[in-house]
């Protein structure tokens, strides 16, 4: 158990400017789940990165089975053993299963592909990993969780060492979940290390044997599992008590502003809740329960098969996207990349679009007053706290923690009532973490609605007043008060009674 | 975030003056120094009159071409609805001053607006295609330039149409007011009128973003269809104006008036730093960049190239810049 298979000594990455990873050492033993735990931007991933062969480093050495080992490709690090699954999908969506799990070593007869044995294979080492996928499938057709079975199995060919899995479980339900951690365990049986990256600190206890807390590209520490507790932890990673994270939020009136009755659409099965003024309204349920599609319907983003949406009294189920943004609810994307910026533009260039179609500067008239326009840029970067210095960079040049306040300042520009945030803080760091629930804090607090979706539990659960959970695309529970306890809502992400078939 | 050291050095500021602009600045001083070797009476004042005048033309439809490529399209059809107004109009004005030969000025009036209402429906057709049923504007346009070219050819037999009113070409393709070219009066008034537009109108701007991020835009409550329409609408108008200047200065309507203009118009957007991707682009250096592609033109005219050469040198003057394009996103996007 205790034999060590690889290690860093003091393990550096330098970036023009930026110090990715200071000297860090960390060592895997063999038949051991070792997770990496740090916020965004700590050095998880470039320090994995190095373990794959994806990236080298400036300095340090990485050891593999008590020799130096210099990986310049990923297969480098693949002949030696060493499998990563990466956070970010590598498969071919047009391809078949069978095909993506054999690209670019594909069993051939004299030149031609040997289909008949690729699909054999796969099928095979689909079944002893024990996932039920058909390897004829095209890949476009699965689901998300699926997909990420077929990268895993696509990581496995020849001897398996080291295991590194960035955030596999993401986007996989629990039960999927579960399936997973049974494969981890089996691997470990085998001797196999497991460098496991998660933000999901509840799967810990489940998986995890020794934890190595980074920070800022530093190591805070590598701890027993068993000594410490969730709380700890987060103390670790974060510098801060988990506390000073979440605000209180003063309750409001309550009054309704939106309300939902008997939406269907694919998906979603006669959901029925109302929206309050200077309340919180937390939304959770696991990936795939309908959580998001249900508000991207309210939007108009998803067709609406029957129902009523009424904002203020006005009927807008039948309106589209923009007409109901204008009317006053506002949605921000989980995407914030695909959907939410522009990312050759600048913070000043986004922010200005919502406030020239928000009529706050330059009225309804044609011409943009680009001198409103541009002060009221500013009064809002200063609102979400964006440095100067970023205002005018594109903004695929900024930290995911700042793009974000640019996001959440586009709905400043919109003058709505009702923002709806999809997943506010994916990918952010705790600090900005807690400049943005301040953001909603003040929001709620002044007598508008928020609406928070998350697969964050304890995000939904600390900033909520009153929470609907969602399972199979039906509301299983409208919680408030005392109900709002963790139990209570993982019982109803189960719920099964009004989901169809 | 970097911080990156403050270096100055002669590389920095070509750097510098590549991220902002892109490749055209250095594609002109190369462009001028060649000629400029090449023939002595390049660089006389008489010869870059010359070429102002003759890029008119390239200039209106490339910041029609703009505008779309911005919206994150591209118009393969600006030719085509240069050659339907000509040929439309042409037709119109030869049929109404047949009617009314006592009212030239109006029958000149009416034959343009005929044009102008064939490229209106070139427009639409490409701008529904495009917004509504998420045609790609490549396939889009293509096909509207193909069915175009042969109703053009179709309404006139491949025949020009001459006999057009005299005042017409006398005055908007020859005539001179306060010494200046008519046609180059009509440039100047569009160059002002997109350059408004682009920059402080909430459409020009609403189309900047729907190029820019269209998923974005749409969550911006922008009116993503509608923004598209406009682009492909305008665009065409551009181009019918160009096709009414064109048919004025030869005097005729004729079906093959405009065949390379859409991939010179393309050109020189690129080569103005238009990114191919949308969402970037100005319409001041559209305007250098079709006066340096006519500027080549002349110069290869100038230095006795062929115009068969020409054509290789045009479409590999395209591709580089796209390269230079596509070189200068990532630099933006990562900001190196």
């Amino acid at each position: 158990m205790s034999t060590t298979l690889i290690e860093t000594r003091a393990l550096t990455k330098q970036y023009p400017g930026v110090l990715a990873l200071d000297a860090v050492d960390f060592d895997l033993k063999a038949g051991e789940v070792h997770v990496l735990f740090g916020e965004n931007g700590a050095g998880k991933s470039t320090l994995i990165s190095m373990l794959a062969g994806a990236n080298r480093p400036s300095q340090g050495s990485i050891v593999l089975e008590g020799q130096v080992v210099k990986f310049e490709t990923v297969a480098d690090a693949q002949k030696k053993g060493i499998y990563t699954v990466f956070q970010e999908f590598s498969l071919i969506p047009t391809l078949t299963v069978a095909q993506n799990i054999f690209l670019g070593w594909e069993p051939c007869r004299g030149p031609f592909i040997d289909h008949g044995s690729m699909r054999n294979e796969s099928h095979k080492m689909l079944l002893e990993l024990g996932f039920d996928i058909d390897p004829n499938a095209i890949v476009a057709q699965l689901s998300r969780a699926q997909q990420q079975m077929v990268e895993i199995t696509k990581a496995f060919h020849g001897d398996l060492k080291v295991l590194i899995l960035d955030e596999p479980t993401a986007s996989l339900t629990d039960k999927e979940v579960d399936h997973l951690f049974d494969f981890v365990n089996h691997l470990k049986t085998k001797g196999v290390g497991v460098v496991y990256i998660s933000h999901r600190i509840q799967e810990f206890a489940r998986i995890a044997d020794r934890v190595t807390v980074l920070r800022d590209g530093g190591k805070i520490g590598t701890v027993e599992m068993a000594d410490k507790d969730d709380d700890a932890l987060v103390e670790m990673m974060t510098g801060r008590a988990i506390e000073e994270i979440y605000p209180e939020i003063e309750k409001g009136s309550g009054e309704i502003l939106l309300s939902v009755a008997h939406l269907r659409t694919a998906g979603i099965h006669d959901a029925t809740f109302d929206v309050r003024a200077g309340e919180v309204l937390g939304v959770a349920g696991l990936v795939g329960s309908g959580k998001s599609r249900l508000f991207r319907t309210v939007m108009g983003l998803t067709t609406r098969v029957s129902g009523r949406v009424t904002f203020n009294g006005k009927d807008i189920s039948k309106s589209p996207t923009r007409e109901i943004i204008k009317s006053g609810v506002y949605y921000l994307s989980p995407d914030r990349k695909a959907e939410g910026l522009d990312l050759a533009k600048t913070s000043t260039e986004n922010l200005a679009i919502n406030l020239i179609m928000g009529d706050k500067a330059g009225g309804n008239s044609q011409v943009v007053r680009w001198a409103e326009v541009n002060a009221e840029t500013v009064t809002i970067s200063e609102h979400v706290e964006l440095q100067e210095s970023y205002r005018n960079k594109p903004v695929s040049q900024l930290s995911g923690g700042n793009q974000q306040k640019i996001l959440f300042g586009k709905c400043f520009g919109q003058n709505a009532d009702v923002i709806i945030f999809d997943e506010p803080t994916v990918g952010v760091d705790m600090g900005t973490r807690a400049a943005l629930y301040l953001l909603i804090k003040t929001f709620a607090e002044s007598g508008k609605a928020v609406v928070v979706i998350s697969s964050d539990l304890p995000e939904v659960m600390n900033l909520s007043h009153r929470m609907i959970v969602l399972a199979h695309g039906h509301i299983s529970a409208e919680l408030a008060g005392d109900d709002m306890t963790e139990e209570q809502v993982l019982k109803h992400f189960f719920d099964e009674t009004g989901a169809k078939p | 975030m970097t911080t990156k050291a403050i270096k100055t050095g002669p590389f920095d500021l070509v750097k510098k003056i590549f991220i902002k602009v892109g490749v055209l600045p250095f594609f002109l001083v190369a462009a001028l120094l060649i000629f400029a070797a090449l023939s002595p009476k390049f660089l006389t004042g008489q010869n870059l009159v010359n070429v102002a005048r003759q890029s008119v033309y390239l200039v209106l439809v490339s910041m029609g071409q703009m505008l779309v490529l911005i919206s994150g399209g591209f118009d393969l059809s600006v030719g085509t609805a240069i050659a339907l107004t000509s040929v439309v109009s042409a037709l119109g004005m030869v049929w109404f001053s047949s009617i009314f030969p006592d009212a030239l000025w109006i029958a000149i009036m009416l034959g343009a607006f005929m044009g102008f209402g064939a490229a209106i429906v070139v427009g639409l057709v490409n701008g529904v295609g495009v917004a509504y049923f998420e045609v790609s504007p490549f396939i889009m346009t293509l096909g509207v330039s193909s069915a175009g070219a042969g109703l053009a050819l179709f309404l006139t037999g491949g025949v020009p149409v001459s006999n057009l009113p005299f005042a017409f070409g006398d005055t908007f393709g020859f005539g001179r007011l306060w010494g200046i070219p008519v046609p180059v009066i009509f440039a100047l008034i569009c160059i002002v009128f997109m350059w408004v537009f682009m920059t402080r109108t909430r459409l020009g701007t609403q189309v900047y973003a729907v190029g820019g991020n269209i998923k974005a835009a749409h969550l911006s409550a922008i009116n993503t269809k509608r923004t598209l329409m406009w682009a492909y609408v305008i665009c065409a108008l551009i181009a019918s104006l160009t096709g009414l200047l064109l048919t004025a200065r030869v005097e005729s309507g004729e079906a093959n008036l405009g065949s390379s203009i859409a991939l010179e118009s393309i050109a020189a957007c690129v080569i103005a730093g238009v990114s191919l991707r949308g969402g970037i682009g100005r319409v001041e250096n559209v305007v250098l960049g079709a006066f340096f592609i006519v500027l080549v033109q002349n110069g290869m005219n100038l230095a006795q190239v062929s115009s068969y050469m020409q054509m290789v040198l045009l479409g590999a003057l395209l591709i580089l810049a796209v390269i230079f394009d596509q070189m200068r996103y990532r630099m933006i996007l990562s900001g190196s």
